[in-house]
């Protein structure tokens, strides 16, 4: 089983902390769920910080820091340091946008953070595409894990391009991989698991459903579904039909 | 002296970034600091010194996907 820079996770599941109508339900849902990690963020302080702080540290599951919004390399590095003297951790869910609208990672500014935090001890989580070229940059730079979107971040579409994310789960087999951005279903999240990948990370199909902390659970028991299954290893699908009942002993009627 | 505080114009009487945040009421708090689009480790900021018109950044814990 992939780690995480060497921490295992009882269930697979990532969950953002935005989005949710109230902080309680936002526990409600970490609780129901058993989200073994948390995204979080660092903004400016308008005296809030503490108390939020405080409950996330409740919460008791691995934080993961984010540069959500940052558009250069050196935007999200500064991010990423003040983030680790914040949350106390080496690791930092790595997002250098490049595209406004799409939300889409800027490859390029991806690879010149990554460089320089990997180098700098960070543990980078980096949120990138299915692009095989750009994937091997972020691993020659340090990354041990990648984070390859569904689909855009918010869209709720699910696994946009299955070819390209199964290439992907095979060019690097050592590497953890966590499919974030895009999911809107459980069974998004089962069928990544199923194909290889070592986690989800979402957040708005839990926050934005009308019961979060019940889609939270149908996220829990979907991605611990797929994780079960891609152990058990999958039969290979095929073209024609192949009947299951022996044909054997049949009677001539 | 004029500093740009999260992206607002304050004034603070120190040139000292430590004794600044305390002026600005963040003596206490839980909070990580930035100056000019540098960071400044909490440990660093008694050595940092403020000149007029810098840019400081005060940031803390908030919801994130």
């Amino acid at each position: 089983m992939r780690d995480f820079y060497g921490t295992t996770l009882d269930l697979p599941l990532m969950l953002g902390t935005a989005r949710y109508s109230s902080p309680a339900v936002m526990a409600e849902a970490f609780e129901r769920s058993g989200a073994t990690v948390a995204t979080v963020s660092l903004r400016r302080e308008q005296g809030g910080g503490q108390a939020f702080w405080d409950m996330v540290r409740a919460l008791g599951v691995h934080l993961l820091p984010n540069t959500a919004g940052c558009h250069s390399a050196r935007e999200a590095i500064t991010t990423a340091q003040m983030a680790r003297e914040y949350f106390q951790t080496n690791w930092i869910k790595l997002e250098v946008i490049g595209h406004a609208d799409t939300l889409q990672p800027d490859p390029f500014g991806l690879v010149e953070a990554a460089e320089a935090l990997c180098g700098d001890g960070f543990e980078v989580f980096p949120y990138t595409t299915e692009d095989q070229v750009l994937a091997a940059r972020l691993v020659e730079a340090g990354c041990r894990v990648l984070m390859p979107w569904g689909a855009p971040i918010g869209s709720g579409l699910g696994l946009n391009n299955l070819h390209g994310l199964r290439s992907l789960r095979a060019a690097f087999p050592d590497v953890a991989m966590v499919i974030d951005a895009g999911l809107g279903l459980p069974s998004h999240a089962a069928q990544a698991l199923e194909m290889g990948f070592d986690a989800v990370l979402l957040n708005t199909a839990v926050a934005e459903a009308q019961d979060p902390a019940a889609m939270a659970e149908a996220f829990a028991l979907a991605t611990r579904a797929g994780a079960i299954a891609a152990a058990a290893g999958p039969m290979t699908a095929r073209d024609m039909a192949v009947p299951s009942t022996p044909v054997i002993g049949k009677a001539w009627l | 002296m004029k500093i740009e505080v999260n992206g607002e114009t304050r004034a603070v009487t120190t040139e000292r970034l430590d004794t600044a945040l305390e002026e600005l009421g963040w003596g206490d708090a839980r909070v990580a600091t930035a100056l000019n689009g540098q960071f400044v480790p909490a440990a660093a900021r008694a050595e940092t010194s403020l000149a007029e018109g810098d840019r400081l950044e005060v940031l803390s814990a908030m919801q994130g996907g």
